[in-house]
C-alpha cells in the first residue's frame, strides 16, 4: 500500500535516461506527458502527433527484404526512408578474388528475375575488356534470350503488382507462362532458372532444333495468354483508380534521381540503351522505345505490358535472321576450349589449363559497360590490372538507384498506395542490396 | 477391431497421438521466409504447374503466428539473421523449420564477410534441402520428408531434434 503513496519520480529506482531527449521546448505535448507521467493529458488536436511505422523488412508487400521507415500523419505518408542492406551479399568483394569465369554465376544471383541478363551484361564488359567479340550467332542467340528473359521478368512484375493491390489470380496465370519460359530455358540452357549461360567468347551450347521450335510455340501463343490477362486487369475500375496519379514523378525529377528503364520511360523520357547504345545485335532489329507520358504507376505498369510485345516483334526477328557458324570466338587463350577437344588435342588441353588455372588476363585498364535489363541501366565497370581476376568490380544496379526515388514518390500517399507505388517501381532486392 | 464393429459405423478408434498427427501433417502452413532468388522458386511451387496445394500447404501465411513451418528460402545475412531469429520465435508452437537452398543450408557460394554460414547457427533445422535454388520439386521432396517427421511426431514430444533430414 506503501507503495502506491509514493510520488511518480520515485516510483522506478531507475532514472530516467533524459540525455538523447529532444530539449524541453521542443518536445511533443505527448513525450512531455509520458516523462511527468501526466495521467490527465488532453488533446485538442488528436492529430497533432504523428506516427513512425516501421513496414518490413519481411512483409509480403515489399519485393523480398526491403525496410521502409514511414511517418504517417493518419494514413497520409510524411516521409519516407528505405532501409536497405538486408540481402548485402559482398558481390563486389566476391568478384574480386574470383576469376573472370567463375563470377559468371555469382551474376545470376543479382537480379534474380532475369539471370541471363545479367549473364550477358557481365560477359560483354568483359568481352569489352579484353576487346573480343563473340560470333554473330552467339549474339543472336543472346540477344533472343536475353528478351526472352525480360518476357519473365515483366511478367513477375505485372503479377506482383496485380497481386499486391489485391488481384490474386494474375500471379497465378504470369507464373504459369513463367514456367513455360523456364522450360525453354531448361532445353537450351540446362537449368530452368541460374542459367549461367553465357562465356567469354560465347556461349556456353548452340540452340538446337527443338529449342527453337519451343520458342516459337511459346511466342505463338503468348499474345493471346497476354491480352487474357490484360483484360483482366487493366480496366478493372480498383485497379485503375488505385495506379492512376499514384506516384507521379516527372521527367526532370526522374531524371535528376537516376531512374532508368520502365520507370524512366514511364515518365516520357524515351531512353534506352538497345537504341541509343546499340550493344549486341539490337541495331539490327527493328522495334520501338515504349515511353508513356503521365508517370504514374499505371504508366510504368502500361510500359512495362507493352515492352513484352516489343520483346516478342525482337524474338521474331531473332529466330529469321539467326546466322549459321559457330557460337564461340576464336579466341585460344581467351576462350574455354570444347570438351571434347581438350581430351583429344595437346594444343587445347594446355590453353584450357592456362585459362583454368591463371585466368583470361585481360590487359590493364578499366572498362564500364551497360546494357538495358527489365529493370534498367544495368553496368559491370571492371578494373583490371592485368591479372586472373578483376582488381575492382563495380555494378551499377537498377533497382538499386531505382529506389532512391521511393521517398520523393511516397511521400503525400496513403499508406494503402506503397503496394501500387512499389509494385510498379519493380525493385529486385538481390540487385539493390548486391 | 472390435470396439469399433460394437459401436457400429461412423466410429473408429486410434491414438490420439496419431490423429493429431495425421492433422497437423496434412495442414502444414508455411511462413515463407523469401529473402532472394529462393524466393523466387518458392512462389514457382505455389503455381498451376507445380501446385503446393496438393500437400495442404498453399495457405502461405506471413503472419508467423499462423503458420507452421518457417521456410527459409535465400541467403541470410548477418543484418537479417536478428529479424529471422524473431520471426522464428514468434511463431507458435509446434513449428518446423525447412532451410530452402545451399545459402540457407549452408551460406551456399557466399563465402563473404556479410553472409551467415547456414541458419543451422541460430534455428534449429529440421530439413536442409540442396539446389540453388532447388527445383519446387526438390522443395517438395523436403516437405513430403518433413510430413513424415511430423507424421512420427508425439503430442507431448513433437520435437525430435536427433538427426535433421538432409533432401538432395
Amino acid at each position: 500500500m506503501s507503495d502506491k503513496t509514493k510520488s511518480s519520480s520515485d516510483l522506478y529506482d531507475t532514472p530516467v535516461i533524459t540525455t538523447h531527449l529532444p530539449p524541453r521546448e521542443k518536445r511533443t505535448k505527448m513525450l512531455q506527458a509520458l516523462l511527468d507521467m501526466d495521467p490527465d493529458l488532453s488533446f485538442d488536436d488528436p492529430l497533432e502527433n504523428d506516427m513512425v511505422l516501421n513496414m518490413g523488412p519481411s512483409h509480403p508487400a515489399t519485393h523480398g527484404v526491403l525496410r521502409i521507415l514511414l511517418r504517417l500523419d493518419g494514413e497520409t505518408i510524411v516521409s519516407a526512408l528505405p532501409e536497405l542492406g538486408y540481402l548485402h551479399r559482398g558481390y563486389e568483394k566476391i568478384a574480386e578474388n574470383e576469376t573472370y569465369h567463375e563470377f559468371i554465376t555469382h551474376t545470376d544471383r543479382l537480379d534474380y528475375l532475369q539471370p541471363l541478363h545479367n549473364n550477358v551484361a557481365y560477359i560483354l564488359a568483359v568481352e569489352k575488356l579484353l576487346g573480343i567479340e563473340a560470333p554473330p550467332r552467339a549474339q543472336y542467340i543472346r540477344t533472343l534470350l536475353s528478351e526472352l528473359a525480360r518476357i519473365s521478368s515483366h511478367l513477375v512484375a505485372f503479377g506482383v503488382m496485380a497481386m499486391d493491390v489485391g488481384a490474386m489470380t494474375l500471379l497465378l496465370w504470369c507464373f504459369r507462362e513463367r514456367e513455360k519460359i523456364h522450360d525453354i530455358f531448361d532445353l537450351v540452357v540446362g537449368a530452368r532458372f541460374t542459367t549461367s549461360f553465357t562465356r567469354i567468347g560465347g556461349i556456353a551450347q548452340d540452340i538446337q532444333d527443338d529449342g527453337i521450335a519451343a520458342i516459337r510455340a511459346f511466342i505463338e501463343q503468348f499474345p493471346e495468354r497476354q491480352l487474357e490477362a490484360e483484360r483482366l486487369v487493366s480496366r478493372n475500375r480498383i485497379f485503375y483508380d488505385r495506379c492512376r496519379n499514384t506516384g507521379v514523378i516527372s521527367a526532370e525529377d526522374a531524371l535528376a534521381i537516376g531512374l532508368t528503364g520502365p520507370n524512366l520511360r514511364g515518365s516520357g523520357v524515351p531512353l534506352d540503351l538497345r537504341r541509343d547504345n546499340p550493344y549486341m545485335v539490337y541495331d539490327q532489329l527493328d522495334f520501338d522505345v515504349i515511353t508513356e507520358s503521365e508517370g504514374d504507376s499505371l504508366a510504368r505498369y502500361y510500359v512495362r505490358l507493352k515492352e513484352m510485345e516489343e520483346s516478342l516483334k525482337i524474338i521474331r526477328q531473332c529466330l529469321e535472321k539467326l546466322p549459321e557458324g559457330s557460337v564461340h570466338a576464336h579466341e585460344p587463350k581467351k576462350v574455354l576450349p570444347r570438351k571434347e577437344r581438350i581430351y583429344t588435342r595437346m594444343e587445347e588441353l594446355i590453353h584450357d589449363f592456362m585459362i583454368v588455372n591463371f585466368g583470361v588476363n585481360p590487359p590493364e585498364g578499366e572498362v564500364y559497360h551497360a546494357v538495358e535489363s527489365a529493370k534498367g541501366q544495368l553496368g559491370f565497370h571492371i578494373v583490371s590490372r592485368g591479372e586472373g581476376h578483376p582488381w575492382r568490380l563495380k555494378i551499377r544496379s537498377p533497382s538499386f538507384c531505382n529506389l532512391q526515388a521511393l521517398p520523393q514518390l511516397l511521400k503525400g500517399h496513403l499508406l494503402s498506395d506503397i503496394l501500387a507505388i512499389l509494385g510498379s517501381l519493380d525493385p529486385v532486392m538481390g540487385e539493390a542490396d548486391k | 477391431m472390435g470396439l469399433e464393429s460394437a459401436l457400429g459405423e461412423g466410429y473408429i478408434t486410434t491414438q490420439l497421438d496419431a490423429l493429431i498427427a495425421w492433422g497437423r501433417k496434412n495442414s502444414l502452413w508455411p511462413m515463407p521466409m523469401g529473402l532472394s532468388c529462393c524466393a523466387i522458386e518458392l512462389m514457382s511451387a505455389g503455381d498451376p504447374r507445380h501446385d503446393i496445394s496438393r500437400f495442404g500447404m498453399e495457405v502461405m501465411r506471413f503472419s508467423p503466428r499462423q503458420s507452421d513451418v518457417m521456410i527459409v528460402a535465400g541467403t541470410v545475412t548477418y543484418k537479417m539473421a536478428h529479424v529471422v531469429r524473431k520471426i522464428y520465435d514468434q511463431m507458435a508452437e509446434p513449428r518446423w523449420v525447412v532451410a530452402m537452398g545451399a545459402c540457407a543450408s549452408s551460406g551456399g557460394m557466399f563465402r563473404s564477410y556479410s553472409v551467415v554460414q547456414g541458419i543451422d547457427q541460430f534455428l534449429p533445422v529440421d530439413v536442409f534441402t540442396a539446389g540453388c535454388p532447388p527445383r519446387p520439386e526438390n522443395l517438395f521432396n523436403a516437405l513430403i520428408e518433413l510430413q513424415k517427421k511430423v507424421e512420427k511426431s508425439s503430442v507431448l514430444d513433437y520435437r525430435d531434434r536427433k538427426e535433421p533430414i538432409i533432401v538432395s
